[in-house]
């Protein structure tokens, strides 16, 4: 039984992370407008299929393809509140929900119309050698190259992410209008701009999780999306929505309940595991681990 | 340097301002006074950019500024503290300063700002680290001042700045207010405290219900019979 624990910690780890990286994206969005981007979990898949396509159509080699599918995604993330969210601003709440299921739905099956509807393996031949080779044994486990490169690029992502957050103008601006849109406008915030802003860095951080993802179990399909966004947003929920750092920290609770439910109960309890454990801290923690309890609105 | 010409401002059915005028002059401490729900927010924000009027022009230094977004207004020299103070709760002090003078690029002259700011609240400059929110209303009062003066205005909107706080730290508020002109900016007051407006400001404007009834100096408003029963008190 304990054996078992080590590998699966580090499974759960592995997709925690990668949750953790979409679940930011749904928290920033959530943070200065208070709408579920539910099309988020397309961005991801974009990124995945994108990558893919500046590898075999362009011949980029892998890493800047990823870069590439960064800067696209951005793109679309900004396009996304453009057309489906900015014109909405000011009508209620649902509206914008709806919108968001429709963009959710149109770029599924735009994906399909471009790339057809059955999963493609990720092009291995661009992929480094070495990223499938064992880089540390220890006590039963194994790890690869490209869960260490997984681990690294999202805690560099994430610290990236938190220095923009807290360190630069634009965060703070982030934080100001997430706190408090009206003041930020009379501050001389230009709202539209930084709501566009966030939406960028969410996507971006979004297409890199799809094409991690999408190299470590070798597939991607344009309903790809549905089920991560879905995880990843409940992980930004079991975090607090609207917290950062709660949604890095709900990713990784979700992604290890996952794993452990599936190596101790059963494999096809792994997602009933996994929101279970959100269900149970929601109902004792309504707000989410990191959530605060009231909205301070001063 | 500013003219409100014959405003109206809607919200959905509601006539919030019906044909709002007034003017300001460099220089002037000018006070807008009114009961509850006359309009006097209304009419800062329309001025702000936030609410876009209906109808009617508004002017600052020259430019029609009628239609312009809130952040070409501020970039103008116009600032506004709201109503309610709307400090950022989560941003410490010193961000929330740094908030307001967004539009700067001068990294040196804000720092001398930010310093003058302290100097003006020394309370704010032991509370720099502090979030927003953790702040008493009257600290919260300096901050939201603190933090509009950052943008360097020409034009200072004020909306109730004595709201709900003690009258020794209302009279601090309005030494600083008046201070704050005698350096050279221009202030538009809003105030449901006529008496205190009334005591700094040079002319005032009385609203009611979304239009202005009466105009004229401070020193004739609070002698007028009208003005002392309705706003000051009298009976």
């Amino acid at each position: 039984m304990l054996e078992q624990l080590l590998p699966q910690l580090v499974n759960g780890l592995t997709l925690g992370v990668i949750y953790a990286l979409i679940a930011v994206g749904y928290t920033m969005v959530y943070g200065v407008i208070e709408l579920i981007n539910f099309a988020h979990g397309e961005v991801y898949m974009f990124g995945a299929f994108l990558c893919v396509t500046f590898i075999t159509a362009v011949g980029m080699p892998f890493y800047l393809a990823i870069v590439a599918a960064m800067g696209c995604c951005a793109l679309i993330g900004m396009f996304l509140d453009l057309v489906a969210y900015k014109p909405l601003r000011k009508a209620p709440r649902l509206a914008a929900l709806i919108t968001a299921i429709g963009m959710s739905i149109f770029l599924q099956n735009l994906a399909m119309v471009i790339w057809g509807s059955r999963p493609l393996p990720f092009v291995q031949s661009a992929v480094p050698a070495y990223l499938n080779e064992t880089a540390l044994s220890f006590s039963g486990v194994y790890l690869t190259w490209l869960q260490l490169f997984i681990f690294a690029v999202t805690t560099a992502m994430m610290l990236g992410l938190m220095f923009i957050i807290t360190r630069t103008r634009i965060g703070t601006a982030m934080r100001a209008l997430a706190q408090n849109k009206t003041a930020a406008a009379l501050m001389g915030i230009n709202v539209n701009f930084v709501i566009a802003f966030t939406f960028a860095l969410g996507s971006a951080m979004g297409a890199v999780a799809g094409i991690l993802v999408s190299v470590y179990y070798n597939s991607l399909y344009p309903t790809m999306g549905y089920v991560a966004g879905v995880k990843a947003f409940a992980a930004a929920v079991l975090g607090g929505i609207g917290s950062v750092p709660g949604a890095m920290l709900g990713g990784i609770v979700l992604g290890v309940a996952e794993a452990l439910g599936a190596g101790y109960v059963s494999s096809l309890y792994r997602d009933g595991v996994a929101y279970a454990v959100m269900i149970a801290v929601i109902i004792f923690r309504p707000s989410g681990l990191l959530g605060k309890a009231v909205i301070d609105k001063a | 340097m500013l003219k409100v010409e014959a405003i109206h401002t809607y919200y959905g059915s509601i006539h919030a301002l019906k044909g709002v005028s007034l003017t300001i002059d460099e220089g002037e401490i000018v006070t807008l006074i009114g009961a509850n729900g006359a309009g006097k927010s209304t009419t800062l924000m329309s001025i702000s950019g936030v609410t876009r009027p209906g109808q009617g022009r508004i002017e600052f230094l020259g430019q029609d500024i009628t239609r312009m977004p809130s952040e070409r207004i501020v970039a103008l020299g116009l600032t506004q503290v709201p109503e309610g103070r709307m400090i950022f709760p989560g941003l410490t002090v010193r961000e929330n300063l740094r908030m307001g003078g967004y539009l700067r690029r001068d990294k040196d002259g804000m720092r001398r700002d930010e310093s003058m700011i302290f100097d003006l609240f020394p309370i704010l400059r032991e509370r720099h680290k502090q979030a927003g929110g953790t702040l008493s209303g009257g600290e919260q009062q300096m901050l939201a001042i603190g933090r509009a003066l950052m943008a360097r205005p020409r034009l200072l909107l004020l909306d109730e700045p004595s709201l709900g706080l003690a009258p020794i730290v209302v009279e601090n508020i309005f030494r600083v207010i008046q201070k704050i002109n005698d350096t050279g900016t221009t202030v538009l007051l809003v105030e449901q405290n006529a008496q205190m407006a009334l005591t700094i400001a040079h002319r005032g404007y009385v609203l009611a219900t979304g239009e202005v009834i009466m105009e004229g100096s401070s020193r004739a408003l609070l002698r007028d019979p009208k003005v002392r029963k309705a706003y000051l008190g009298e009976d």
